[in-house]
């Protein structure tokens, strides 16, 4: 049997990941835009005020630069668990390829199509008939999103599926559990907010960038006032899914969420701190100096006052068995594959349970070969193997709070701008604009993060508690990976620089202006300016 | 028959049906990049080519995504081992389908020489590269594939992707694609172009149709002489689908050509390909691009099935482990998802086909060279 290189496995996470989180900073804006676009369009169809229609088309030519990335690095997605992660692939597709699926026919065909419409049809169709468009381009990228995050819900909670010995996969028995899983629901909702967050603090920022020179001050006034309000709406969202996806985790991913909070140990409730700080060491299983919280642990991550979380020294020792059960399960399930005898598939179907912890001994066993142990090493096995069902602490825990750090900030600068603009005060209080301006690229970091914690938080896994990441690659060499590796980073640089460069451009530029009426920006925005007040 | 086998069929036939569109939608497209800076010999003239598909051509490469996500989903084995085993070049497709979106939207948004050129050289690597590893792909499948799997399902690939890369008859394959798309591309350019664009259009559009014609005429011939693959046992169409147990295979030279001495019948559909294919050159040449462009969905839908029917039930053949290889009966996803799935197919692809129709029809008319300067929202 040819050995897994975990040189190629590595390269492949980092290529995926690289590829995935290149993508996702292009993602969370088309989805939020796109809802903004079409609040902007509604204004104009039913107040028939032209300034709306430049604000639209205006934040429409920034959306189109930005979406066509997220198009373009999508595509590459789409193909490379196939290319990259062929057992994956084979063991999983039969229900994550579903939801992949679904979301072509159902969303992205929708999106795609439309907006080409959005683009070039404002002369070739009714108002309303031009706005329905723009809702469904909205519609679309967010039904989108909703499948995507359906698929990722199914890596981390597999639920609808089940292994079936005669096939070698996981079998999709239920579109229900799979459509309605919890954590799929609280995931779209968090992701796509999150996206709304990201989109407000853009159009926030390139407002205030206008409002500082005095150029475009209706378009501006009114685009901020209108990103404040959405941002504020969607930060407090963010952040209530948040915290029940930490519910969720705490329910079904207990590796990820004892990572997430840097627990080595078992809890005590009620007294027990959440750590607001420290440095997680990943091989003594420590963590080495600690700013805590006191009491806010429990209720934070149970919701409750008295139930522990269990930490990961117990967690490790409880996975002792089912790594053993897991080796008897894997030797049964190869020798019903040779003879297809039924006492050997009922011996499987009794551990099968554990299967996934089997696998994860693969990288101990002699000769790769986690079905023929010889009986006097199966201790040692196991005892290599129990470390490796965590996550890496230092990431996940890091991750996470740059994001909740994050969060929290984005909270307070949508609260004080809302409040600021409705006062119509914006001018007279240039560190908010500055601050606003340069907080456009915060949100996409956080949902960056957000990712991170997500999927590192998955690891050792990329079928939670089913199928390890080490065992899902594809087996190619080292050199095909330097070479796509090379070439993504090549094409993808070359994306962000033409994009960068564009962005710039026309945000500079500014819009094309023809509704505006200077009575109205001077009631909206000059109270401070004496000469008019 | 047993329902899990009439699923396994039906799939297959969508299958089929989406590499019909995939090469009728994006190759029309791909097509107009190919032909980008032949057809346009100046900026307004490459804007007016481009704006034509600027409506379009992000709809028509979801054709390409979603291919992808159907095999996925209905065939997850196929998947997994066919885009691995095809590494390089995948990611070559990859790499340069990846282009293609951010040219559209980049190109003309910038006013510096140097910045448009090299948009449109990436138009046309985008456009050829694509095409030609669509094809080419197919020619390699004819032939055969070295993999392997292991007893946990992970395949192991028996041979280096060289030996797949640099071939004649996929070659052969690739350039039949090229031309085809280039074809359809020269059509979609005259149904809404004015000359110059439309003469140049007409010119090599037809070109493409015989090309593609004597490409695949001579294709025809070769894979006389290439060894095929027959399948020697199956104990049951409905199975668990598993490339490990339940089927034996062969090498046999002539092999693919089986089928359709069994049932001659099948003749007809090369047949259809090539008279599609020299029919809709007739056509743009006799300046009826609409009817033309109706002719090269034939010609795909010609080709597909002609490839379709020769390898039936194989889909991806493996020269060093023939038993294994991925076919009809063993590399579908499971009853329950393949149900499920074609649910989604029968509600959702008759939508998506007529709000594509309306959206050509919002577009319709031809696109001129002097509207396409003056409007600050097109390509």
């Amino acid at each position: 049997m040819d050995f897994i290189n975990p040189q190629v496995v590595d390269l492949s996470r980092l290529q995926f990941a690289l590829t995935a989180l290149y993508h996702f900073m292009f993602v969370p804006l088309t989805l939020g835009l796109t809802f903004m676009l079409a609040a902007m369009e509604t204004v104009y169809v039913v107040t028939g005020r032209k300034i709306y229609r430049d604000m639209a088309q205006f934040w429409g030519k920034l959306f189109g630069i930005n979406f066509a990335i997220g198009v373009a690095t999508g595509l590459t997605m789409e193909f490379e668990f196939g290319t990259n992660w062929s057992m994956y692939s084979h063991f999983f597709g039969d229900m994550f390829g579903t939801p992949l699926a679904i979301e072509g026919l159902m969303a992205f065909f929708m999106e795609s199509t439309f907006v080409g419409l959005m683009f070039f049809g404002w002369d070739r169709l009714s108002k309303p008939g031009h706005l329905a468009i723009t809702y469904l381009v909205a519609l679309g990228s967010n039904l989108s999103a909703l499948w995507i995050l359906i698929a990722n819900a199914g890596m981390n909670v597999p639920e609808g599926a089940h292994f079936d010995a005669d096939t070698m996969r996981m079998q999709f028995d239920s579109f229900v559990h799979v459509v309605f899983s919890q954590d799929a629901q609280a995931k779209f909702v968090h992701t796509s907010v999150a996206g709304y967050v990201a989109a407000s603090m853009f159009v926030m920022g390139i407002s205030a960038f206008y409002l500082l020179r005095g150029q475009h001050r209706e378009l501006a006034a009114r685009s901020f006032r209108m990103a404040a309000l959405f941002g504020i709406i969607s930060s407090v969202a963010v952040i209530t899914l948040g915290d029940v996806l930490g519910r969720m985790d705490y329910e079904k991913q207990p590796t990820k969420i004892a990572a997430i909070e840097g627990l080595w140990h078992t809890t005590k409730p009620p007294y027990e701190p959440w750590i607001l700080a420290a440095l997680p060491d990943d091989e003594k299983q420590v963590n080495h100096f600690e700013i805590n919280i006191p009491y806010v642990l429990t209720p934070l991550i149970t919701h409750s006052f008295n139930q522990p979380v269990i930490g990961m020294y117990e967690l490790e020792e409880q996975a002792g068995p089912r790594i053993r059960s897991g080796i008897i399960a894997l030797t049964a399930l190869r020798r019903y594959g040779e003879t297809h005898d039924k006492a050997d598939l009922n011996l499987f179907n009794a551990h099968q349970d554990d299967m996934g912890f089997g696998f994860l001994a693969t990288r101990h066993a002699p000769n790769q070969d986690v079905t023929n142990i010889p009986a006097d090493q199966l201790d040692a096995v196991v005892k290599q193997t129990q470390p490796d069902i965590l996550p890496n602490v230092f990431v996940t825990f890091w991750s996470f709070r740059f994001m909740v750090f994050l969060g929290g900030y984005f909270f307070a600068i949508f609260a004080v701008a809302a409040l600021l603009s409705l006062k119509n005060r914006l001018e007279a209080n240039p560190w908010l604009l500055k601050a606003t301006m340069w907080s456009i690229p915060l949100p996409i970091l956080a949902t960056e993060f957000g990712w991170i914690t997500a999927e590192a938080g998955r690891q050792p896994w990329t079928v939670f508690n089913k199928l390890p990441t080490f065992l899902s690659a594809s087996g190619h060499s080292t050199g095909y990976m330097v070479f796509s590796l090379a070439g993504f980073a090549l094409l993808y640089s070359v994306f962000i620089a033409a994009e960068l460069y564009l962005m710039f451009r026309f945000a500079r530029l500014g819009p094309e202006e023809h509704g505006t009426h200077h009575d109205e920006t001077d009631a909206l925005l000059s109270h401070f300016h004496g000469s008019h007040a | 028959m047993e329902t899990y086998a009439l699923l396994k069929l039906i799939w297959t036939g969508i299958l089929g049906v989406l590499f019909i569109g995939l090469g009728t939608m994006v190759g029309m497209d791909m097509g107009v990049g190919t032909l980008l800076r032949f057809v346009g010999r100046n900026d307004g003239e490459r804007r007016t080519a481009l704006n034509i598909i600027g409506p379009h051509w992000d709809g028509n490469q979801v054709w390409f995504i979603l291919g992808g996500g159907a095999i996925f989903a209905a065939f997850p084995t196929l998947y997994g081992t066919s885009f691995s085993v095809f590494y390089v070049v995948m990611i070559l497709l990859l790499f340069s389908m990846i282009l293609r979106p951010v040219a559209f939207e980049y190109r003309s948004k910038a006013d510096s020489r140097h910045w448009r050129a090299s948009w449109d050289v990436t138009f046309l690597i985008s456009g050829f590269v694509p095409m030609f590893v669509y094809g080419a792909a197919f020619g390699n499948i004819l032939e055969g594939v070295g993999y392997h799997f292991t007893w946990t399902g992970q395949y192991v690939q028996d041979e280096s992707f060289l030996s797949y890369l640099i071939n004649p008859f996929a070659i052969l394959c690739g350039l039949m694609s090229v031309a085809l798309s280039v074809q359809q591309g020269g059509a979609m350019l005259m149904l809404r172009s004015e000359n110059p664009i439309y003469g140049r259009a007409r010119a090599y559009g037809s070109l493409g149709g015989f090309v593609a014609a004597a490409l695949f005429v001579i294709g025809g011939f070769w894979i006389a002489h290439v060894p095929g693959f027959v399948l020697t046992s199956l104990s049951d169409p409905a199975m668990p689908a598993n490339p490990l147990h339940g089927q034996t295979a062969a090498i046999r030279p002539g092999a693919w050509l089986g089928n359709y001495y069994a049932h001659p019948v099948l003749w007809l559909l090369p047949v259809l390909g090539t008279v599609c294919m020299v029919g809709e050159a007739l056509l743009l040449r006799a300046n009826r691009p609409a009817l033309g462009w109706w002719l090269g969905v034939g010609a795909w839908a010609g080709t597909i099935t002609t490839v379709g029917a020769a390898m039936f039930p194989f889909l991806m053949p493996s020269t060093t482990a023939p038993d294994q290889s991925i076919t009809v009966w063993n590399g579908t996803g499971s009853l329950y998802g393949l149900s499920c799935m074609l649910v989604v197919a029968v509600i959702f692809v008759p939508i998506i086909l007529s709000y594509t129709s309306w959206c050509y029809h919002v577009m319709r008319g031809r696109v001129r060279v002097q509207d396409v300067m003056n409007d600050s929202h097109s390509y």
